[in-house]
């Protein structure tokens, strides 16, 4: 077919059509004109091609228009945001869970990016206070981009989400440790500040221990409730098993219940958890015990009782410790004896669990065994630290010969030379 | 280092020269038997080599073909530490810190669970001493086992 | 004593026993009042006997390798029976030694006992002095401990800082570009074939020489008995000197005794390369000094770096005391009032530094 002047533009057309066309394939990218206008307006219409590249929606090939509609190919404004394209604008707060949990709540949607993904966040988190307070029109509340963030919102694993555990209570915190904030809600706003404090804390922030708990571990991220006063001890208990189970078979599980006190937190407290030492425990003032008990009654004697116990064998095995060292130090050889006082230490660590069946004689017993390990070990550092001696009288011994061979050397030498 | 001096009268020529003489080499003598005594006696004793082999390379003898049916295992010393030696159900041997890494309290192996477990805070590794359950924050580090005839012996990994 | 006779004539049959020894009974030692000095170089060759003795003992037990060189040390220190004792004597032993060596060496200086014929003793006597310290600094890395291993690394940094030769010594000395387990083979190699090996040749050279030339007696002595003859005083050194030898000997032997039964040598934390060096690694105060000084420099002197320049500067110092004899012949007694001089200022000098550098941070 002979190519006439009219049809002229066909070839060099279809050419620039299939370059585009591959170049769109090429690079992946179906074309967001959104991000063409709104990388360059400021705040808070601006959303950079640079935030959005963080945005996992944005790698799984996800446009603006996904979520606020519109026509993301036409360059035209009036065009691309056009209510007959279905353009949302900007989405009013009360409906972003909903707006979310269209493609989140839709397993078999969900299960074409990732089939472990759970799809249960929408109901759940409307059984959350916040999601209770949302349906009352409450819009103060989180909703799912308050934690999760938008534009950038990024998976959980990444270590720079906000809803990455290392950062879930920093991100709590934004609204809950907001005094003017929530202060219509008349709740603390402590918890962060205490957390930060904690045991937990320092194990999952600073030092990365992943199974340590935040916020969201004991309060739940989407259904986020905080426990009833008579199901704190469950939360606690799905990891500290041991304290839980004594506890409940101890005495003080009834006499709780019935005074209305939640067990662990009344004595350990709930945010801010501090490292436990023997002295929260006994009938000094430090100790939690003297909060309910006194001078004369069963409890102050148990738990003095069970102080002692546990100081004397931390005192103990301090002390063959202590000489076990000298003797080291010294040259001697006292590893087996260094090696028996770790079972010590072991009796000691489950003595301070044990403490929560509050029962004296039962700890009595096992302590007994962890008694006798570090009299034994101090005997052998005694031993070695004898054997020490024995070197000094060794030496005393060739330190007399010696002298004895000076002398007899100086007579000699007068004896021949006289 | 003077010379005596001749003619004078002194304390000493009232002993007889003779005993005088045998006196001096009594106490020369004695002095240096006594001294070639302490010293030779600490070198005699330490050429004896010491009934508790030194193995080096931290290699130790955790027991003995037979000791360990299959599905159990056993704590040893390892140097200054507890060790755990395991006889999987499948009849080969594992060998790792026996030290918990949560508080350092020594581990068992459980036969009913087939897996390694710390009774302090219940914290339980694999048999590979990954920590998969509980308190503990990292895995018990993991020994090498040689079998050699009778005798089990674990050692401590060979960095490449 | 028949016994004793009875093995001579034995001998003397066989080997012209008495002929060979006839001059050692002639031998004299002159008497003056700084003849104590004359003890120090004997102290230092029985130390150098202690080291050997128990340095053999230390290598029924101890074996060399990365692996299990540290817990071979242990195993000498808690298990073997009197393996402490053997230890602790070889390691004081050992800093007694290069103490009475540098002291021997100094008194031979301020005693111009170096001046013609002796001048080859000197020589053999600094190259024995330079040997020493090579047993020093590779037997310090044998147990191989924290301490010893980056000391070992600061000092044979400082090597390959001399200019052309030193990266190959270092590479040479290190068995590769780091310090490592190969390090260790090597300088055991050094510490207990080629040193003694060299040592005992010089040793032997040394006191040959000593017998052939006799002993020195410092100028002004020697000018006086040359001009009254009657002054001069000797005494025999078999058995005079030599009884009173041995008894300066055992008095080093109780010292030493005291010295490893009260301060035993410690262990130390085994050896890891890649932890980073804890603050404040200093060498032995035998080389404390040199290391202090290299501190001091500044990073820059004109365009070459500070290092390189004290290295160099060390070298030319040990070059220059190795010939000192034969530094300016044609005026001997000025140019000895110079090396007196000098020799005041580097004792000064060398004692003042060793006690900065281990008080400084």
């Amino acid at each position: 077919m002979a190519i006439s002047h009219s049809n002229g533009w066909m070839l060099p057309g279809g050419l620039l059509g299939c370059l585009m066309l591959w170049a769109a394939v090429a690079t992946g990218q179906t074309k967001n004109s959104c991000l063409d206008c709104h990388s360059n307006l400021p705040e808070p219409l601006g959303v950079t091609q640079e935030k959005f590249s963080h945005d996992i929606h944005a790698q799984k090939g996800l446009t603006c228009a996904s979520c606020h509609g519109g026509d993301p190919t036409s360059d035209d404004p009036d065009k691309a945001m056009s209510r007959k394209a279905g353009w949302k604008g900007k989405i009013d707060r009360k409906q972003i869970p909903q707006l979310c949990g269209t493609c989140h709540s839709d397993t078999t949607y969900i299960r074409q990016f990732n089939p472990s993904l759970r799809t249960d966040q929408l109901s759940q988190y409307r059984t959350s206070v916040h999601g209770k307070r949302l349906a009352l029109g409450d819009t103060k509340v989180a909703v799912c981009t308050d934690c999760h963030s938008v534009h950038d919102l990024r998976a959980p694993t990444d270590s720079q989400s906000t809803v990455n555990p290392v950062n879930v209570a920093n991100t709590c915190a934004r609204c809950h440790a907001d005094a003017n904030y929530m202060a219509e809600y008349k709740i603390p706003t402590s918890q962060f500040a205490e957390y930060g404090k904690s045991v937990h804390h320092e194990a999952l922030v600073v030092r990365g221990d992943l199974s340590a708990p935040t916020c969201t571990t004991c309060h739940g991220n989407h259904g986020a409730t905080p426990p009833g006063f008579a199901s704190v001890a469950n939360v606690c208990s799905t990891c500290h098993v041991f304290q839980a189970q004594l506890f409940d078979a101890s005495p003080h599980k009834e006499a709780f219940s019935s005074a209305g006190l939640p067990g662990c937190v009344t004595c350990h407290s709930n945010h801010g958890i501090l490292h436990p030492t023997d002295e929260l425990i006994g009938t000094d003032e430090k100790a939690v015990c003297t909060q309910c008990h006194t001078e004369g009654d069963a409890g102050f004697v148990a738990a003095g009782k069970m102080k002692q116990q546990l100081v004397q064998l931390a005192g103990a095995i301090d002390g063959a410790d202590q000489i076990l060292s000298r003797a080291e130090q010294s040259g001697m050889e006292v590893s087996q004896a260094s090696l028996d006082l770790v079972q010590a230490r072991d009796v000691l660590t489950k003595a301070r669990v044990t403490v929560h069946s509050f029962n004296v004689a039962r700890i009595e017993s096992e302590i007994k065994p962890g008694m006798e390990t570090a009299a034994k070990d101090y005997d052998a550092g005694k031993k070695a630290m004898a054997e020490r001696e024995y070197r000094r009288v060794g030496l005393g011994v060739s330190l007399v010969a010696i002298a004895l061979v000076l002398v007899g050397f100086r007579l000699y030498l007068k004896q021949i030379e006289s | 280092m003077a010379t005596g001096d001749e003619g004078m009268i002194s304390p000493a020529d009232h002993i007889d020269p003779v005993p005088r003489r045998q006196f001096v080499e009594l106490v020369l003598g004695s002095g240096v038997l006594a001294t070639v005594v302490a010293f030779v006696y600490p070198v005699l004793r330490y050429l004896v080599p010491p009934k508790e082999l030194d193995l080096g390379s931290d290699a130790v003898v955790a027991g003995r073909v037979g000791e360990l049916k299959p599905n159990s295992g056993k704590v040893f010393r390892f140097g200054n530490r507890p060790g755990l030696l395991i006889r999987t159900a499948g009849g080969d041997y594992r060998a790792m810190s026996a030290t918990c890494t949560h508080l350092s309290c020594t581990v068992q192996y459980r036969d009913d669970m087939q897996q390694v477990w710390c009774a302090c805070h219940n914290g339980h590794y694999d048999l590979n001493g990954r920590n998969i359950a509980g308190p503990p924050p990292r895995p018990l580090e993991l020994y090498e086992v040689q079998v050699r005839g009778e005798e089990i012996f674990v050692r401590r990994r060979r960095e490449a | 004593m028949g016994l004793l006779r009875g093995l001579r004539s034995w001998l003397d049959e066989r080997f012209g026993w008495d002929a060979l020894i006839a001059p050692l009974r002639k031998k004299t030692v002159p008497l003056h009042r700084f003849s104590y000095w004359y003890f120090l170089g004997g102290i230092t060759l029985f130390l150098f006997i202690i080291q050997v003795v128990t340095g053999i003992l230390l290598l029924l037990y101890y074996r060399p390798g990365a692996s299990e060189a540290f817990e071979s040390v242990q195993y000498i220190m808690t298990r073997v029976q009197f393996g402490w004792l053997i230890r602790s004597i070889h390691s004081w032993s050992a800093n007694l030694m290069i103490f009475t060596a540098f002291a021997h060496m100094f008194s031979v200086l301020f005693f111009k006992a170096y001046r013609k014929p002796r001048e080859l003793t000197w020589v053999s006597g600094v190259i024995l002095l330079f040997l020493v310290m090579g047993f020093g600094f590779s037997g310090y890395l044998l147990p191989w401990n924290t301490l010893a291993f980056f000391a070992t690394k600061v000092g044979t940094e400082i090597t390959g800082q001399v200019p052309i030769v030193g990266r190959p010594m270092m590479i040479f000395l290190r068995g590769g570009e780091e310090v490592t387990g190969a390090t260790l083979t090597r300088f055991f190699g050094f510490h207990v074939a080629v040193l003694p090996g060299l040592t005992t040749l010089l040793i032997l050279v040394h006191l040959l020489l000593v017998q052939r030339l006799g002993i020195s007696v410092p100028p002004k002595l020697e000018a006086e008995w040359k001009a009254s003859p009657a002054q001069r005083r000797e005494m025999k050194f078999f058995p005079n000197f030599m009884l009173r030898e041995l008894m300066a000997w055992y008095v080093a032997l109780g010292v030493l005794g005291a010295l490893a039964a009260i301060f035993p040598w410690n262990l130390g934390i085994k050896a890891d390369p890649f932890v980073s060096a804890p603050a404040g690694i200093k060498p032995e105060w035998y080389f404390l000094f040199m290391f202090q000084t290299l501190k001091l420099i500044p990073p820059k002197v004109w365009f070459i770096d500070g290092e390189v320049i004290g290295v160099v500067v060390f070298g030319l110092i040990a070059l220059l005391w190795l010939l000192l004899p034969f530094l300016g012949r044609n005026h001997p007694s000025r140019v000895q009032r110079w090396i007196t001089g000098i020799g005041i200022f580097a004792l000064a000098y060398m004692a003042g530094m060793t006690v900065y550098g281990h008080f400084a941070q």
